[in-house]
This record gives C-alpha cells, sequence and structure tokens, in this order.
C-alpha cells in the first residue's frame, strides 16, 4: 500500500451501545478527489475524527502519509483538514483566527493572509467570524485547511451552506488541488454534491464500506445508469436500519 | 514555546478577556481608591521603636534615674477586675519598669508579675521572655549604662537574671507599674482593671529624691480602652521606702529587707504591647485595602474558565488539538499564558492598588498599619500568584468539565464561598478556621500583614485580618489545589476522546 495519501484500515468505534465504525476501510490517493459519501450516520464524521486522532478506535488503524496524525511534528503541513465549519470563537476575526493556527505550525502572518486572498475572505479579514455566514465560515474552514500547505486534504461537507458561486469555487478549487497532486477526501451526504468532481467514491454505511470504486466502475453497475440509483440501492440497507 | 506563542494569540485576539483583564486590574485599584477615599479619621495610636502601632498605657508610679541604679520590690498580690466583678487577666501585670520617658511609644524594659504566665521580663513591646521561677514575687531592674537586666527571686535573697534589653538616655524613668489588658469574651473585649500589693521598695542609685510621681500613661491613646466604670488608676497607701545600705558597696548585694506584706496597693489599665486588630478598631491593615482582589479574582477566574471551555463550546477544541495533537502541550501552553497575564494583571493592580489607597487614606487621616517594604512586596507578588492560580484552577476545571458555566460555579464555590463564611463574624471559630487552613480560600493569608502576638489575648480570626496559616503556607494550599486540579485535567485530557 502506498506510503503517501491515507490509509484507513479496519476501524471499530463504539459510541456506547452505537456501533459507529464496524471495519472502516479504504485509501485516499494523491492526485485524486475521493468522495465520501454515505447516508447520515454512515461514520463519515467518526472516520474523520479517527484519522484526525481527535477519538480513538478500538481496533483498527488510520494512517497519514504512513504515519498516525498523533504522531506527526506540524500535522498542518501534511494533512489540512475541515471537520466544523462552525468552529470559530465568534469574538475573534478571520484573520487572527488564521494567525492563531498559522502560529501552532510555527507559519507567519504572511501565510495567513496568502490563504486569506485564496479563500476570497480579503476583504473579510478583519471582521469578527461570528458575524460570518456558513458559506462565509466555510471558506474560512478551507483557508486554515490551507495554511500548511498540506499533500493531503480532509474536508467534511464543505458544500454546506454556500451559494452557487461557492459551490463553482470550491468545485474548481478541489479540482486545482487534485491537479496538484494532493489527495483530497471530500465527505457528504449528497451524492449530487461530489459526482461531479470526485475521481473515485467511497460508499460508507452503518460504519463499514459499502461500495469503493471509480464514479464510471459505479455507474457501469447500474442498469439505470444513474449514480443515484446506485447510490440509494447500496445504502437502503443501511439506512433502514439505522 | 511555539504552542505558548499559539495560545498567547489566541488569548489577545479575543477582545473580551483582553477587556476582563484590564477591568480585574482596575477593579482592584478603584476598590482601594474607594476604601481609601471613604474612610473617617482617626486618631494616630502611638508608635514604637520600629514603626508599629503600640498600646503603650499603664499606671505609672516613677522617680526620675540619672545614670546607673537599680530598683527593688516584692509583688505580694495581683488581682483584677472587669465591670461585672473579680475575673481572670492571664496578662494583667505588676511590676517594674524603666522607660526612656513618659512619651506613650518610649523605649522600656520591665519584670512583672502576671495573670497567669508567672513572671516575665518584657520590652520593646514584642520581646517577652519567661522567668526561671514562675512563682517569684521578688523583681529587679538593674541599669547599668544603657543596658537593663531584669533579675527576679523567690526569697529576695537568691536573684537570678532572666534577661537584659536597653534603654538609653542619660536619665530615665524607673518604678512600680500596673497593666490590665482588655479580656476576649465571645467577638469582643471588655475592659478591665488589676490592683497590685507592693512591698517596700528599695532603690540604689542617682534617684530624684522628692518622692514618687504617680500618673495614667497613654491615658488619651486610641488603643487605650480605659477603665471599666466606677474604676481608675490609683496609688493606696504610702511608698515604703528601703533606706539605702550605706554600707554595703554595691546595689547587687541587696538583701531585700523590704515588708512583704503589701503596704503598697497601685491599680491600674492597659497594656504594654505591639497594638493587636482589636485594640485599633478606627484604624486599618492593608488588606482593608485590597479588598478588590476579590473582585479581580472572580473576573479571572471566569476568563480561566473560558479559556478552555469556549473551545468546547465551539467545537474550536478539534482544531485546536488538530493543529496540536499533544493534549498536555495544549494544557500547559494555555496554563503559562495565564499564569503570566495574571501576574503580569496582579502585579500592576495590587501594586497601584495598596500605594494609592493607602496614601490616599492617610491623606484623609485614616490610621494604616505600616506595612514594612519586604511585607508590602509579599502582599503584591502573592497576590499576584493567587489570582494566576485560581485562573489555573478555573482552567483546570473547565478543562475536565467543559462547562463554562460549571467550572465558574465550581470555582466560586471552591475560593468565594469558604471567604465569604470565613470572613463573617457569625461563622464559629472552629469552622472558619479550618475553612480557613484547608480550602482554596486559605490563600487570602498571603494578604495578612499583622501577626498574632502571643502576649496579648485578643481577638485573631480572619474576620478581623488573622488568618491561623502564615501567608506562604495559606497561598501554597491554593496553589496545592490548583495542581491537582491540573494534574487531573492533564489525565482526562489525555484518555479521553475529544
Amino acid at each position: 500500500m502506498s506510503s503517501s495519501g491515507i490509509v484507513v484500515d479496519g476501524l471499530r468505534k463504539r459510541y456506547g451501545r452505537v456501533l459507529a465504525l464496524d471495519g472502516m476501510s479504504f485509501a485516499v490517493r494523491p492526485g485524486v478527489v475521493t468522495g465520501f459519501v454515505g447516508p447520515n450516520g454512515a461514520g463519515k464524521s467518526t472516520t474523520m475524527r479517527v484519522i484526525l486522532g481527535l477519538d480513538t478506535a478500538e481496533a483498527g488503524s488510520a494512517l497519514v502519509g504512513g504515519r498516525p496524525y498523533r504522531s506527526l511534528r506540524d500535522p498542518l503541513t501534511h494533512l489540512g483538514s475541515m471537520l466544523d465549519a462552525s468552529a470559530l470563537h465568534p469574538g475573534r476575526t478571520a484573520r487572527n483566527h488564521l494567525l492563531w493556527i498559522a502560529h501552532s505550525q510555527g507559519l507567519g502572518a504572511r501565510r495567513a493572509d496568502e490563504v486569506l486572498d485564496l479563500a476570497g475572505l480579503a476583504p473579510a479579514a478583519r471582521r469578527k467570524a461570528g458575524g460570518f455566514s456558513l458559506g462565509m465560515r466555510q471558506r474560512l474552514g478551507i483557508a486554515a485547511a490551507l495554511l500548511g500547505d498540506p499533500p493531503i486534504l480532509m474536508l467534511d461537507e464543505p458544500f454546506n451552506g454556500m451559494d452557487p458561486d461557492g459551490i463553482i469555487w470550491m468545485r474548481g478549487l478541489l479540482r486545482s488541488l487534485s491537479a496538484e497532486g494532493r489527495a483530497v477526501l471530500v465527505s457528504s451526504h449528497l451524492m449530487g454534491e461530489v459526482q461531479e468532481i470526485a475521481d473515485r467514491l467511497v460508499v460508507a454505511g452503518r460504519g463499514r464500506v459499502l461500495a469503493d470504486a471509480t464514479v464510471s466502475e459505479l455507474i457501469a453497475g447500474a442498469p439505470t445508469g444513474r449514480l443515484e440509483d446506485v447510490y440509494l440501492r447500496l445504502t437502503r440497507a443501511a439506512v433502514e436500519f439505522s | 514555546m511555539r504552542q505558548v506563542r499559539t495560545e498567547w494569540t489566541k488569548f489577545r485576539t479575543v477582545p473580551g478577556w483582553v477587556a476582563a483583564t484590564i477591568a480585574a486590574a482596575l477593579a482592584t485599584v478603584l476598590v482601594a481608591l474607594f476604601a481609601g477615599g471613604s474612610g473617617s479619621a482617626s486618631p494616630a495610636p502611638p508608635v514604637g521603636p520600629d514603626g508599629q502601632p503600640v498600646a503603650d498605657s499603664f499606671y505609672f508610679v516613677r522617680k526620675q534615674l540619672t545614670g546607673d541604679g537599680s530598683v527593688t520590690v516584692p509583688v505580694t498580690s495581683l488581682t483584677s477586675a472587669a465591670h461585672d466583678g473579680p475575673t481572670d487577666v492571664p496578662w494583667a501585670k505588676a511590676g517594674l519598669i524603666i522607660k526612656q520617658n513618659t512619651e506613650p511609644g518610649s523605649p522600656y524594659v520591665a519584670i512583672m508579675v502576671t495573670g497567669g504566665h508567672g513572671v516575665r521580663m518584657q520590652h520593646g513591646f514584642t520581646g517577652d521572655i519567661a522567668g526561671p521561677v514562675p512563682s517569684a514575687r521578688w523583681l529587679r531592674l538593674e541599669r547599668s549604662g544603657d543596658t537593663v537586666t531584669g533579675l527576679a527571686s523567690t526569697d529576695g535573697t537568691d536573684w537570678r537574671p532572666v534577661g537584659t534589653a536597653t534603654v538609653s538616655g542619660p536619665t530615665v524613668q524607673g518604678g512600680l507599674f500596673v497593666a490590665s489588658p482588655p479580656q476576649v469574651r465571645g467577638m469582643g473585649t471588655v475592659g478591665t482593671v488589676s490592683a497590685a500589693a507592693f512591698g517596700g521598695v528599695r532603690a540604689d542609685g542617682e534617684w530624684d529624691g522628692r518622692g514618687w510621681t504617680s500618673e495614667q500613661i497613654g491615658a488619651e491613646s486610641p488603643t487605650f480602652a480605659g477603665y471599666p466604670d466606677g474604676s481608675t488608676g490609683s496609688v493606696k497607701g504610702s511608698i515604703a521606702t528601703e533606706p539605702e545600705p550605706e554600707a554595703e558597696p554595691g546595689p547587687r548585694t541587696g538583701t531585700g529587707t523590704g515588708t512583704g506584706t503589701g503596704s503598697t496597693v497601685v491599680t491600674g489599665a492597659g497594656d504594654i504591647a505591639v497594638a493587636v486588630r482589636e485594640t485599633l478598631a478606627t484604624g486599618g491593615i492593608l488588606s482593608n485595602i485590597l479588598t478588590g482582589t476579590f473582585v479581580a479574582l472572580i473576573i479571572l477566574a471566569v476568563v480561566g474558565a473560558l479559556f478552555v471551555t469556549t473551545e468546547h463550546r465551539d467545537g474550536l477544541i478539534l482544531a485546536t488539538i488538530a493543529a496540536e495533537p499533544r493534549r498536555l502541550r495544549v494544557l500547559g501552553a494555555k496554563a503559562i499564558v495565564l499564569v503570566v497575564v495574571c501576574l503580569a494583571v496582579g502585579l500592576i493592580g495590587t501594586f497601584l492598588a495598596a500605594r494609592l489607597g493607602m496614601r490616599l487614606a492617610r491623606a484623609n487621616g485614616v490610621f494604616i498599619i505600616p506595612v514594612t517594604p519586604a511585607q508590602e512586596l509579599r502582599v503584591v507578588v502573592g497576590t499576584a500568584v493567587m489570582l494566576a492560580a485560581v485562573a489555573v484552577l478555573a482552567l483546570a476545571v473547565g478543562t475536565i468539565g467543559r462547562s463554562g458555566a460549571g467550572a465558574v460555579t465550581t470555582v466560586v464555590v471552591a475560593i468565594v464561598l469558604p471567604y465569604l463564611l470565613v470572613a463573617n463574624p457569625f461563622t464559629p471559630a472552629v469552622v472558619a478556621d479550618w475553612l480557613a487552613r484547608t480550602t482554596p480560600a486559605a490563600a487570602f493569608a498571603i494578604q495578612q500583614t499583622i501577626a498574632p502576638q502571643h502576649q496579648v489575648d485578643s481577638i485573631y480570626t480572619p474576620y478581623v485580618g488573622y488568618f491561623p496559616l502564615s501567608p506562604w503556607a495559606g497561598l501554597l494550599v491554593l496553589v496545592g489545589w490548583t495542581l491537582v486540579a491540573l494534574a487531573v485535567a492533564a489525565v482526562v485530557s489525555h484518555r479521553r476522546d475529544t
């Protein structure tokens, strides 16, 4: 297996009586946008939390560039992530939010200004993040993920709350990031959001992978030729029993 | 170090926290200005040789002594009474005193019989030496140069030295004295009066020949509670003066043939000792000026708690841990930032509050018990450490419970509630003592600038400024609580999911 990108192998995790992860295994490869789809409760967010070392799995492993995230020095230069776009102190300005993250990785204010520009937030840099719309928060979250110029990106529901302009911007950004050779993992509970940009899809349900294939392979397996139908067929059982 | 910088960036970029921190310092100073400006003038007590306020009131039957000399007397009885009849006053004093002059606060050496502590030699308002034989009733003071030696004897023949001290000056005042300090009853004190019967006085050396003068020393002093109703200082009976033994070569060979029957009764009230809070009811102490510490403490506890709990509230803790997966470093860096910020706020705020408050109070004529530079330094530094420890305690509790309201409530209950109970005169002394020794509120001991005097029976409760623990020991109790909470927070944050 490649040591670059993300490799998730046999993750199991239980929250009380709920089995959140039940043998989750997949890989996120460089130069590819991997869509991570599945209904609510499929284990997407939990998988991402385990990858970041925020939660501990009972079994299995999650490696980032061949190493556990917790062992990385300046981890944001290895993996940039956005799990919750609303995770901001409302009283802090956008620039200051990026500044403390930059400082944590040994980066300076210049890099914070660069990613503000990249995310189209330069005009709002000195506004308090508490007043931002969800779309602006998503852009700020993307900016934070890009701070360390990481070879791997992991974004949880980045299209949430974005206006059409923002969705178009996000798609273009994700394509250019993978074109630069970065490994990109994008989760969504809506197939429609990711099918246009994902090269590969990991369909999750009830804590495990239901399908892991390229978009064209999945479509080839559907009688109707529609990706939505493939997704619905795969996840039906997962939804019914969840 | 990088993580400390990160947490510092976080701290300084939330305007509310910065404003609250400045407000904490301002609150300390403003309360001090209010306290200093609102007091009404109080008369200044006499001050002793070291500048400390003293009680120096007693009934004095005196003569002037020029140069060297000695005086000897037996005390045949000592009885005390309050307004409601005879009572025991363990530190009632009757004996001999040599004093630089009759001004309250001037240096003295005295040897005395006490109501309950045997023979003592006392000097300079703080010096107190127990006599070798508590039951001795014969007393002698010998002055040679500036050195005065106190001696005691059970029979007037076999003399044992008790101690020496100095009273300088070409002439001094010497003779009999009686003092009777107030008696502690419940939450207050009552005045007492004591009467001592003396045998014949023998005075050797160059004593003024014009006879004895008797008067109440320090009658107008604010540290003198006065006589109980119906009593007054007096000398009854003539003072039997033993003739100077002409044939004997020196005063040390006195044979003590004085009448042991009590020919003179001297009645007196007052005390000779460092002033305690109870005797200085109209004045103030530094900790009264620094009441605003309390406000600063609550503000900084809130800031300390929010420093971590807002991250949980906003989900920001995910970004924090993603940026630095070593959670203990995050906790440590937050603690360091809080300590530095609180030390700065505490040092500046407390220093300005102490200086400005005391200056304003004194300008208003309010007597504030003086503090030495070392005490002031200890109070300022210690208060800053206390604020830092409380903020870190709140941080630790916030890390454990992840709730801002919960952390603030816990810290307030742990330190403010005990303080209020300790500072309440109606809290039973045993409870107040226990609280002031074990809870984080023990740290307020760091602000005490008055110490209990073993030779003064008085009210020594935290309510009036006396804490059971020494200043640093009290602070250490709080620091201990903080370290325990920090250790639990470290274990908890290390083990659990974010």
